[in-house]
């Protein structure tokens, strides 16, 4: 057998991390990775964050990014070893041989430039083609991904275009100088479900016509699944598990990926209303400064106590803007919100300090929702004393009771947020909301940032924590297995209007309207040739409607 | 109508307002200074019929708010006024001097702002290296030196010892324009060190904010060199800070090289504006500060109009 495109062995990564109040120091995040890629073949790297997936990707090109340094082992690429190159032959590499998409084509690709410009620029840089070659071929490669107007898109700004086309672009300008191969590193993460389905079969079909060999780092086994022939699976710079992907999903050897497997796997019995409902949002309508149409018009919903609303639906569909409406930092145009038993000023500056204290909330960024230079117990005291006002020795008893309730305990009093973790600090989040006795709390996609494990373990202890505390869940998301796993009751949105709402098992049983059907059968399923079914399905029903 | 051009229009708007408001502050600053007029025109010994007199003949005794608007529209239509002091035209005579400040201003903004920003990209190309830290202690330094200083040292080594250029800085309509440009080097080459340090710094400041993003990272990835991702990819991205700074450079070369004029003895606006506090002669004073205003002002709305326009967002709106 001839020699495969891309042979890593034994290849170790450190790095340099400087942590708070202590010397910075060398760690090691890749500890002898060692695996082989023939050409025209797709491996799949998955892993959780902090696994060294994206790390061994661009390894691949010889890139360390940050302070990230290769420290040890081989890469032969083409038949050398690249990390026993000179930059110069490094740098003929990139962008030549080996290829990169990154996850954010929005933060990729240079604002300043046209698309074009920047498809093509690799490919000429590196004198694989001439201009007018290059820009024949980009213009192929856009009609070959599905972009529309293929012979003009390019003449666009990147801010002209959407984030699914500026990732289809981003696929383009890895395959316009002809590479070996390409790294795909969380290609359809940033995306809407559906238009991922779009994005992902655009990117395999690609990947078959060019005859490219491609690494595809996700962290979402479903998707890996749909493109690849192998499957490494990483965890904490170590190898797990590395076989076909039959074997991977099918019959998994090791404890670590049969979680993988059967992640989102939380079983939620449906609650039916019980009595008044603790939150009434009557005929909605709301719309930004400057803005000549509605972001929201004339929605309704209702949310009765110790239950969860899940409002689903893409980016731009208004779901967040209900909660900016609920939470009143940005009043309405029409309709009311009651509040249990009460109607609430549309204003925030017009409400009393329990509506504040009974209605909260939890963000995406767990980061950024708290005070990096204040510590846990700090965070969590500050409602405490803020509503209630316990001081003292008493706020301390009741911090540590709320961490015992997030399952982490009083040796986290004294942490600030950098030591946590991206799990543990959303939990610290979880039990501020709680700190205020809340009786409706709204999660604002509070688990799209973490991994897969993580994020169950969350949607666990929210369930857990509700059926303690009695709260009530206004849950955002566009994630409809996290819907599944969580709902009462669901409100689907589209373009600003309540495309369907009822009871969960209503809302998830057919017939479904065009809208919810597209959304459901857009959700990655764990099996092989799913991507395909479900392409060839939409097809026949948009012939059909 | 084409967003760019509402913003640009606003912009131009504002400035104008700007310039009117400075134009009051200028008057009204005038206004308060101590001393009169008439009084340093006929001196201590005048009487207080001739003084009055004077006072009637100058206009000094009308409202001053009458007096500030016809001193405004007379300006608009580009007259400024008649010298107390010598009883020639102001605008005559400032326009030589504005020619001659304009003229060093030129000249140092030639070198000075392609050479800031070729360090700022240099500096950051080897950023924590020698190269870097050597550019940024030689124009620290030089902006740290009081450019009176640096003025009178250059004058002392390049021209009393070496000889190389004249110590003082005169120009005259007779000399053509190499004769004028070996005479102003001296005050060129201050002016520059002055300058550089501060439009230097922000160069690398905002290119290395820039090199942070994602786009830097796929420039890299593409196997650029590192040359080309800060030019092609860093530097276009990084326009409008720098673009800001260098105005307000810009601006303080013709405002503020009052210094640098009176070390060289250049016959510029500098000069001019001096000469004329220490005579208490208003109208001049106030016609110089309605200049400077105005440069300053309009460069800096340059300065916005450019970041605008350098906005892709803004020139190509979805």
């Amino acid at each position: 057998m001839s020699e495969p495109l891309l042979k890593v062995r034994d290849l170790k990564i450190g790095a340099t991390i400087f942590p708070p109040g202590e010397k910075p120091r060398d760690i090691e995040i890749v500890h002898g990775v060692s695996f082989d890629l023939e050409r025209g073949k797709v491996l799949g790297l998955i892993g959780e964050s902090g696994a060294g997936k994206s790390t061994i990707g661009l390894a691949s090109m010889a890139y360390g990014r940050g302070g990230v340094k290769l420290t040890g082992g081989e890469v032969w690429v083409n038949g050398r070893d690249i990390l026993q190159s000179k930059l110069g032959d490094i740098r003929a590499l990139r962008g030549a041989e080996v290829t990169y998409v990154s996850q954010s084509a929005a933060a990729s690709f240079n604002p300043a430039k046209k698309i074009m410009e920047q498809v093509i620029e690799a490919a000429v840089e590196q004198k694989k083609f001439s201009r007018n070659e290059a820009e024949a071929r980009a213009r192929t490669l856009f009609a070959k991904l599905g972009l529309p107007d293929p012979d003009n898109i390019g003449d666009r700004y990147p801010h002209q275009v959407s984030g699914g086309q500026l990732q289809r672009c981003m696929t383009a300008l890895a395959l316009c100088p002809e590479p070996d191969l390409v790294v795909f590193d969380e290609p359809t993460t940033a995306l809407d479900v559906t238009t991922q389905i779009d994005v992902l079969m655009a990117i395999k079909e690609a990947i078959k016509d060019t005859g490219v060999a491609a690494l595809y780092i996700t962290h979402d086994l479903a998707v890996v699944a749909q493109v690849s022939d192998d499957i490494m699976v990483l965890r904490m710079g170590d190898m797990v598990e590395y076989g076909s992907v039959d074997q991977i999903i099918n019959n998994p050897q090791e404890e670590y990926t049969k979680a993988l497997v059967s992640v989102r796997s939380i079983e939620h019995e449906e609650k039916t209303p019980n009595s008044d409902p603790v939150l009434k949002v009557d005929g909605i309508s709301a719309r930004y400064k400057g803005l000549t149409h509605d972001v929201l018009s004339n929605v309704s919903v209702e949310l009765h106590p110790g239950q969860t609303l899940a409002v689903v639906g893409e980016s731009g569909s208004g779901k967040s803007t209900l909660a900016r409406v609920i939470t009143g930092l940005l009043p309405p145009r029409a309709g009311e919100i009651s509040f249990a038993g009460r109607t609430l000023s549309p204003e925030l500056a017009g409400r009393s300090r329990d509506d504040l204290r009974e209605l909260q909330m939890i963000y995406q960024m767990a980061d950024t929702a708290m005070n990096p230079r204040q510590t846990v117990g700090t965070i969590i005291g500050r409602p405490l004393e803020f509503y209630f006002g316990l001081r003292g020795a008493e706020k301390r008893k009741r911090v540590i009771e709320l961490l015992d309730e997030i399952e982490l305990g009083e040796k986290f009093l004294d942490r600030y947020p950098a030591e946590l973790s991206g799990g543990q600090k959303q939990r610290v989040c979880i039990a501020r909301a709680l700190a205020a006795k809340p009786k409706l709390i709204i999660c604002d996609e509070v688990t799209s940032a973490l991994d897969p494990l993580v994020a169950d373990g969350i949607l666990k202890l929210l369930l857990n924590l509700q059926k303690a505390e009695d709260v009530a869940y206004l849950f955002i998301t566009h994630d409809l297995a996290t819907v599944r796993a969580i709902s009462d009751t669901i409100a689907v949105m589209y373009q600003g209007n309540l495309q369907r709402y009822g009871s969960k098992s209503e809302v998830l049983s057919p017939p479904f309207d065009d809208y919810t059907d597209l959304l459901l059968s857009s959700v990655p399923e764990m099996r092989l040739g799913w991507l395909e079914s479900v392409v060839a399905n939409r097809k026949m029903e948009s012939a059909g409607n | 109508m084409h967003p760019v051009i509402a913003l640009v229009a606003q912009r131009f708007v504002l400035g104008l307002l700007l310039l009117f408001a400075a134009s009051a502050l200028i008057f009204a600053g005038t206004m308060i200074l101590p001393g009169d007029v008439a009084q340093s025109i006929l001196g201590q010994s005048a009487t207080p019929e001739a003084l009055e007199n004077m006072r009637r003949e100058l206009g000094l005794n009308e409202p001053a708010l009458q007096r500030y608007f016809s001193w405004l529209f007379n300006a608009l239509q580009g007259d400024l006024g008649t010298a107390l002091t010598n009883g020639r035209d102001i605008a005559e005579s400032i326009s030589k001097r504005l020619g001659n400040t304009l003229f060093l201003a030129f000249w140092a903004a030639l070198i000075s702002v392609p050479l800031a920003i070729f360090l700022g990209l240099l500096a950051v190309r080897y950023k924590d290296r020698w190269p870097d830290k050597l550019i940024s202690a030689v124009t620290l330094a030089s902006i740290s030196i009081p450019e009176f200083l640096i003025g009178y040292v250059l004058m002392f080594f390049i021209s009393v010892r070496l000889g190389w250029f004249p110590s003082v800085a005169m120009v005259n309509d007779s000399m053509s324009i190499l004769e004028r440009l070996n005479a102003i080097a001296l005050p060129v080459t201050v002016l520059t060190l002055v300058v550089l340090a501060h439009m230097m710094r922000m160069t690398r400041a905002a290119i290395l904010n820039v090199m942070q993003s994602a786009y830097i990272e796929t420039a890299e990835l593409k196997g650029l060199s590192s040359f080309k991702v800060i030019y092609r990819h860093a530097f276009p991205n990084a326009i409008a800070p720098i673009v800001n700074v260098v105005m307000l450079n810009l601006a303080y070369l013709v405002v503020g090289v009052v210094v640098i004029e009176v070390v060289f003895v250049y016959p510029g606006m500098g000069q001019y504006l001096v000469d004329h506090v220490s005579k208490r002669d208003v109208p001049v004073v106030q016609a110089c500060g309605l200049i400077f205003a105005a440069v300053y002002i309009g460069l800096n709305m340059l300065a916005d109009i450019i970041s605008i326009l350098a906005n892709p967002r803004l020139r190509h709106p979805k």
